[in-house]
C-alpha cells in the first residue's frame, strides 16, 4: 500500500484519539474499528474536492453508524476539509462536530445519521439519484454490525438489489461488538455473507485491517458490479478498538468510554509505533 | 383534463406531478410504497419509470431513500396511506427529513374518518399531533381543489419538508375559480360577528352547512379555514376572534394535537377567548362510511352548532 496511506490510517487514529479526547469520553471503539477504510477511501478511492465539498459528481460516503462520526472527522481534517484544531471542539457547545454525523455542520459529511438503520437507506437514495442523473460516480456506505439488526438496513438492501444499483458499495465494520454485549450474544446477524448474497449483492469478506486488502476488495467491487449489475457488500472483519490496547483489550466495553489525558498519549504513541 | 371541481384530489396531484416529472431539466421524483393504485400514480409510473419509483411496502426505507435523493439535488414526494408516512415512520421523517433538513414532500391519504372502510389501522387521527412538534416541517391540509391546484406549485417551491393531508375523492368545492391562496395564510369563507369556527379538511364544508343553522338563530357565525396547521397563521386566528370573541375549531383528527391544540396556544398566549371543539375525542378509528364515522365521532353539523353555542355562552 502506497505511504500516503499508510500514514493516512496513522493519522486517523491520532486524529480519533485527540477529538475523542478533547471531551474525555466518547464512541472511541467503534471509530478506531473503521480507521482503516476510511484511510482507504480518503486517501486512494473517494473522487472529492476539499474545497468544493458539495461538488455535485463527487462520490459520498454516507456513514450510516453515526455515532462514528470522530472517525470521520478526523479523516476529513486529515483530508483538508476543515482545520485540525476543529477536532479538539468535539461535542462542545455550538460546535461544528457533534457525536453523530450532521450534514448541515460539517464540510465534508455527505448525510446526517445516528438514528441507527436509516443511513444507508440515505446511500440507497443517492444511488438512484446518480443514475437518475447519469453521473458515473460511487457511493459508498458503512454500516454497524449491531446497526444490521435494524429493519430499515434491509428493506434497503431489497430496493438496492431490485434498483441494480452497480454505484453503490456498502461495507459493514463487523467487528462484534454492540454497546450491551457481543453481536454473537443478543441478536446474532450470522451468516452475514449468506444474507447480503441472499439479499442480491456482490459480497466479499476481507480483513478489514488490511489496507491492501480493502483497496483490492474496493477494485473487485467496482469491476463485479459493472459486470452484473448488482451492488456490493464488502464485509470487513475488524476488531473494536483496533491498534489503542486498552481499547481492544476490553471488548465491546469500548463502545464509548473515558480518555484521559495520559490514555490519549498512550494511544498515540502506539498507533504511530 | 376534467374540470377542476369534479376531479377528484388525487387526479390533481397526478396532473401537478406529470406536468413536473415531464420536464426535462425537473427534480420532481415520486416514490411509492406500493399504493401507487391508490393515487393513481401507476401511468406516471409507466411514463416516467427512471423517476418514479416504487419501493415495495417498506416505508422507512421510501422515506430514507427520498432523504438519500434530496441530498443529491432532487425533490422527492413520497406517498402513502397517512398513518404509513406519519406514525409509522416518525423517526425517519424527523432524522433523515426534517433534522437533516432535505427537501421532501409527503403525500398522506386519507386523512382521519376518509380512510372509511379500512377502518381503525388505516385511520390517522393522531397524525398532525405527532408532526406537530417537530421543526422545519409544514403540515397542510387541503380544502377543495382550487385550493389544492395553487397549493402544489407553493409546495414545490418551499424548500423543506411539507406533510400533505391529501383527500383522495372528489372534495366539496369551497372556494370560487379565482380564487387566490397562500400556503402560509388562513382564509375567512365567511365574515361574521358572533363566532370564529376555525375549520381544516372536510370539516370546512360541515362548518358551512352550520353556520347556515346558526343564521336562522339568528347567530352570525365567522367561518375561518385553516388549511395549514404549521406554522400556523396565528394573525388570522387572533383578528377573528378580537372581532367575535369566541372560538370554535373543527377539524377532521383527534383535539390533541391538531387544530384545536394549534389554535388555543395562540389564544392562550395572545387573545383568551372561550374555545371549544369539534374533533375526535379519545377514541381510535373504526370502519364506516363516512356518514357513520362523522356521526360516531361527533363529526356533524349539529356537533359545530352546539360548540359554537357553548362557546358563545361563555362570553
Amino acid at each position: 500500500m502506497e505511504e500516503k496511506v499508510v500514514n493516512l490510517a496513522k493519522e486517523i487514529r491520532t486524529n480519533i484519539l485527540d477529538c475523542i479526547g478533547s471531551i474525555g469520553s466518547g464512541h472511541i471503539g467503534g471509530c478506531l474499528s473503521i480507521a482503516d477504510v476510511l484511510a482507504v477511501l480518503y486517501g486512494k478511492r473517494l473522487k472529492y474536492r476539499a474545497a468544493k465539498p458539495k461538488l455535485e459528481t463527487r462520490d459520498r460516503l454516507v456513514l450510516s453508524k453515526g455515532h462514528a462520526g470522530p472517525a470521520l472527522y478526523s479523516a476529513l481534517a486529515a483530508s483538508g476539509f476543515f482545520p485540525r484544531e476543529t477536532l479538539l471542539t468535539l461535542n462542545q457547545g455550538g460546535t461544528k462536530l457533534p457525536s453523530h454525523c450532521d450534514m448541515n455542520k460539517t464540510p465534508g459529511v455527505d448525510m446526517t445519521a445516528g438514528s441507527l438503520g436509516q443511513g444507508f437507506s440515505c446511500a440507497v437514495g443517492m444511488a438512484i439519484g446518480s443514475k437518475i442523473k447519469g453521473h458515473s460516480n460511487t457511493i459508498y456506505s458503512i454500516i454497524g454490525d449491531g446497526e444490521s439488526q435494524e429493519g430499515q438496513i434491509w428493506e434497503a438492501a431489497m430496493l438496492a438489489s431490485q434498483k441494480k444499483l452497480s454505484n453503490l458499495i456498502a461495507f459493514t465494520d463487523y467487528n462484534h461488538c454492540q454497546i450491551d454485549g457481543t453481536v454473537e450474544d443478543i441478536n446474532d446477524i450470522a451468516p452475514l455473507n449468506k444474507k447480503w448474497e441472499a439479499f442480491g449483492f456482490n459480497v466479499q469478506s476481507i480483513d478489514g485491517h488490511d489496507l491492501d486488502a480493502i483497496d483490492k476488495a474496493i477494485a473487485k467491487a467496482k469491476s463485479k458490479n459493472k459486470k452484473n449489475g448488482k451492488p456490493s457488500m464488502v464485509i470487513l472483519n475488524t476488531k473494536k478498538g483496533k491498534g489503542v490496547s486498552y481499547a481492544e483489550s476490553i471488548g465491546f466495553k469500548c463502545h464509548s468510554m473515558s480518555l484521559t489525558k495520559d490514555m490519549v498519549e498512550a494511544g498515540k504513541k502506539e498507533v504511530n509505533a | 383534463m376534467a374540470e377542476l371541481k369534479a376531479m377528484e384530489m388525487r387526479e390533481v396531484l397526478v396532473a401537478f406531478l406529470d406536468t413536473e416529472l415531464s420536464k426535462e431539466k425537473g427534480n420532481v421524483v415520486l416514490l411509492e410504497a406500493d399504493l401507487a393504485s391508490c393515487s393513481k400514480t401507476v401511468p406516471l409510473m409507466k411514463k416516467y419509470p427512471d423517476k418514479v419509483i416504487n419501493v415495495g411496502i417498506a416505508e422507512q426505507n421510501m422515506c430514507g431513500a427520498a432523504a438519500g435523493l434530496s441530498a443529491y439535488g432532487f425533490v422527492p414526494f413520497i406517498h402513502s396511506f397517512g398513518p404509513f408516512v406519519t406514525r409509522r415512520i416518525a423517526d425517519q421523517l424527523m432524522i433523515s427529513v426534517c433534522y437533516a433538513k432535505q427537501n421532501v414532500k409527503i403525500i398522506g391519504s386519507d386523512p382521519g374518518i376518509a380512510a372509511e372502510l379500512n377502518g381503525g389501522t388505516h385511520m390517522p387521527l393522531e397524525d398532525i399531533g405527532m408532526l406537530r412538534s417537530i421543526p422545519n416541517i409544514v403540515i397542510y391540509e387541503p380544502t377543495d381543489n382550487v385550493e389544492f391546484a395553487q397549493a402544489l406549485p407553493q409546495i414545490l417551491a418551499y424548500k423543506g419538508a411539507v406533510y400533505v393531508r391529501m383527500f383522495r375523492k372528489v372534495p366539496s368545492p369551497i372556494f370560487e375559480e379565482g380564487y387566490k391562496f397562500d400556503l402560509f395564510k388562513a382564509n375567512v369563507l365567511k365574515p361574521g360577528k358572533d363566532v370564529s369556527i376555525f375549520a381544516s379538511g372536510v370539516m370546512v364544508q360541515t362548518a358551512v352547512n352550520a353556520a347556515k343553522l346558526l343564521e336562522e338563530e339568528g347567530i352570525n357565525a365567522e367561518i375561518v379555514v385553516v388549511p395549514t396547521v404549521k406554522p400556523i397563521d396565528a394573525a388570522a386566528i387572533i383578528k377573528s376572534v378580537k372581532k367575535t370573541g369566541a372560538a370554535v375549531t373543527a377539524e377532521n383528527h383527534n383535539v390533541i394535537g391538531g387544530l384545536r391544540s394549534a389554535v388555543a396556544e395562540v389564544l392562550a398566549e395572545n387573545y383568551p377567548a372561550p374555545l371549544t371543539s369539534v374533533g375526535v375525542k379519545e377514541k381510535f378509528g373504526e370502519v364506516g362510511k363516512i356518514g357513520y364515522l362523522r356521526k360516531a365521532f361527533n363529526l356533524e353539523e349539529a356537533d359545530i352548532v352546539a360548540a359554537a353555542k357553548a362557546a358563545i355562552a361563555r362570553k
